[in-house]
């Protein structure tokens, strides 16, 4: 047909459209992993020249003077600890009503949609919260206040994952618990919670990975201390925040120190991260 | 007992239902002070003066929007090319090793964005691009403003590109996700009318996933707006309103990260506490739209199947 314009040139100018786009594309992705092996190169040049005993062994020291990170590991611990402790519960159960037993009404589909909100509400705004309900109410900082704040953003990461689990249960083996005679709460212990064991406790290992990292709701809560401290009635030290203050300070020795807690606390989340995938695939 | 649990399942969920609005109101009750001295005008005023008890929240809504808005900018793009690649681009046996280096942008905490931006990144930016930058844009008419001042290295265009590299590995994970959804078929179809690669995602896959792709990115944007750690290291913290985006600003999170526990006086404390009510109420909004635009897409997709 005479009508058909040659189709060479709009074919070449097409393909040499799709070669340079595909290629953009190549770009955006060596983009992205060069930040984070710039990132990652960094914090382990700097890092671990800071990774010395002392780091394990020594209390935060007064500006000038050598010392170790050693209470703003334990505050960070314990922290988290009681954060996952309180969170991981509340999260299991509301996750448990939102893929069990909302099936119909209202309730469910709200609470999962605010749910998800949480998820990505800011951290700040969380520490604040906590700050006016508990912090300003006692009158002083406590860890309590920091392990409330943190188990705020447990809650929601562990409803998320235990509903998108255990919708993943067939139904067939909750009619088979059912048929047999179980009640509901055994079918969903015994049977949901065993077939989506694997898949709720990464849920769990992700929360704890996101929490230790968190700095902006220890802030206004757990506050920072500068000595040993297990009492969660008083300012608790702890790694993101004496990180933030050690960073922003203007002495070399504060610095390394900070850098010595960055890899702690970077390596420690992506080992957490890395084995809740590994958990997962299986 | 099976009562008892299905009671004590639902009380937690509606427990979980209840914290947005438990948020809301105590943050609605701490403000108070602020919220009745100052109104509306509270949103318009560049004054922010602890000594003279002046407050006004311009500047720092200023500061979270242009440097969210720098992050969306160098982000979409990003992003999108990156799921692209994953999606049709990749080999089978790169996916899962490239996809999870991305998701690891997302799982290395903020500080230590904060942290590295402050030390490594922001000196070597201005040393070697924002030179260059105010160079290639300082004498053009409109966008000359924007690159104006010396290059010191913090300010809102370092933390708006460190905020652009925290928001990738969202967008991209919602971007890979709406894109599988797109069915075989119609992918197929348009290969065998002998479509490209590139015209198949451009005219096939992008139409079809048009809102999971925005409501992706108005997830970022909500984790933009709200980043706290990563901003107060690099923003400067400077309550100034200049049109440079190489200028110290300062952001709604970086100011209450700052000033927050040294706070004194009740006007203080109350005038930041409204800046929070305010960072929450819009991304509760901006996180509530993506949620609606993820929810249409998936409802789209349950009705065809």
């Amino acid at each position: 047909m005479s009508t058909l314009p040659p189709p060479n040139k709009i074919y070449r100018r097409r393909r040499r459209v799709n070669a340079l786009m595909l290629f953009i594309s190549g770009l955006a992705m060596a983009f992205g992993l060069f930040w984070l092996a710039w990132i990652l190169i960094t914090l382990l040049y700097e890092g671990f020249g800071a990774l010395t005993f002392s780091l394990f062994s020594q209390m935060t020291p007064p500006p000038g003077s050598a010392g170790g990170l050693l209470n703003a590991i334990v505050g960070s611990v314990l922290m988290a600890a009681t954060a996952t402790l309180i969170g991981t519960p509340i999260g299991i159960l509301a996750g448990t009503y939102l893929a069990e037993f909302g099936r119909r009404g209202w309730l469910a589909p709200a609470t999962r949609f605010i749910n998800d909100i949480l998820l990505s509400a800011p951290s700040i705004v969380i520490g604040l919260f906590i700050y006016s309900v508990y912090v300003a109410q006692v009158r002083h900082f406590a860890g309590w206040g920091g392990a409330l704040a943190l188990s705020l953003i447990v809650i929601p990461v562990v409803v998320r994952t235990t509903d998108d689990m255990l919708k993943l249960v067939p139904d067939s083996l909750r009619e088979a618990a059912v048929a047999l005679g179980a009640p509901a709460w055994k079918m969903i212990v015994f049977v949901s919670y065993r077939a989506a064991r694997a898949g709720i406790v990464t849920g769990i290992l992700l929360a704890v990975a996101r929490i230790s990292g968190e700095t902006a709701p220890l802030l206004f809560t757990a506050l920072n201390n500068q000595f040993w401290s297990l009492n969660m009635n008083q300012p608790m030290a702890n790694l993101p925040v004496v990180i933030f203050q050690f960073a922003m300070s203007p002495y070399p020795d504060w610095h390394r120190l900070a850098w010595g807690g960055a890899i702690l606390i970077t390596l420690g989340v992506l080992a957490l991260n890395i084995v809740a995938r590994v958990l997962f695939r299986r | 007992m099976d009562a008892f649990f299905k009671n004590l399942t639902r009380f937690f969920a509606f427990f979980v239902f209840s914290i947005l609005a438990a948020i809301l109101v105590s943050l609605l009750i701490h403000s108070q002070i602020a919220l009745s001295k100052y109104g509306f005008n509270f949103l318009f005023d560049p004054e922010w003066d602890p000594v003279t008890e002046e407050f006004g929240a311009l500047i720092p809504i200023y500061g979270t929007i242009v440097s969210s808005a720098i992050a969306m900018i160098i982000g979409i793009p990003v992003s999108f090319g990156i799921a692209l690649f994953l999606t049709e681009l990749a080999p089978t046996w790169l996916k899962r090793p490239l996809g999870t280096a991305i998701e690891m942008l997302a799982a290395i905490p903020s500080i230590i964005y904060g942290m590295w931006g402050l030390f490594v990144f922001a000196p070597l930016f201005a040393m070697y691009v924002q030179p260059g930058l105010i160079q290639l844009f300082g004498p053009l008419p409109i966008l000359g403003p924007l690159f104006k001042g010396p290059a010191m290295g913090i300010g809102m265009l370092t933390a708006g590109i460190i905020l652009a590299v925290m928001v990738i590995p969202f967008i991209t994970a919602v971007m890979r996700d709406v894109f599988e959804l797109v069915p075989p078929m119609l992918k197929e179809s348009a290969y065998g009318l002998g479509a490209t690669t590139w015209e198949v995602v451009w005219h096939v896959v992008l139409p079809y996933t048009k809102i999971g792709v925005v409501g992706g990115v108005m997830l970022g944007l909500g984790r933009a707006l709200g980043e706290t750690m990563a901003v107060t290291f690099v923003i400067g913290n400077a309550h100034r309103l200049s049109t440079s985006l190489l200028a110290p600003g300062n952001s709604i999170a970086s100011a209450l990260a700052n000033e927050f526990t040294e706070a004194v006086g009740d006007l203080h404390s109350a005038a930041l506490i409204e800046l929070g009510l305010i960072l929450f109420l819009i991304t509760t909004i901006v996180l509530a739209l993506s949620k609606l635009m993820l929810l249409q897409l998936s409802k789209r997709e349950g009705a065809k199947t």
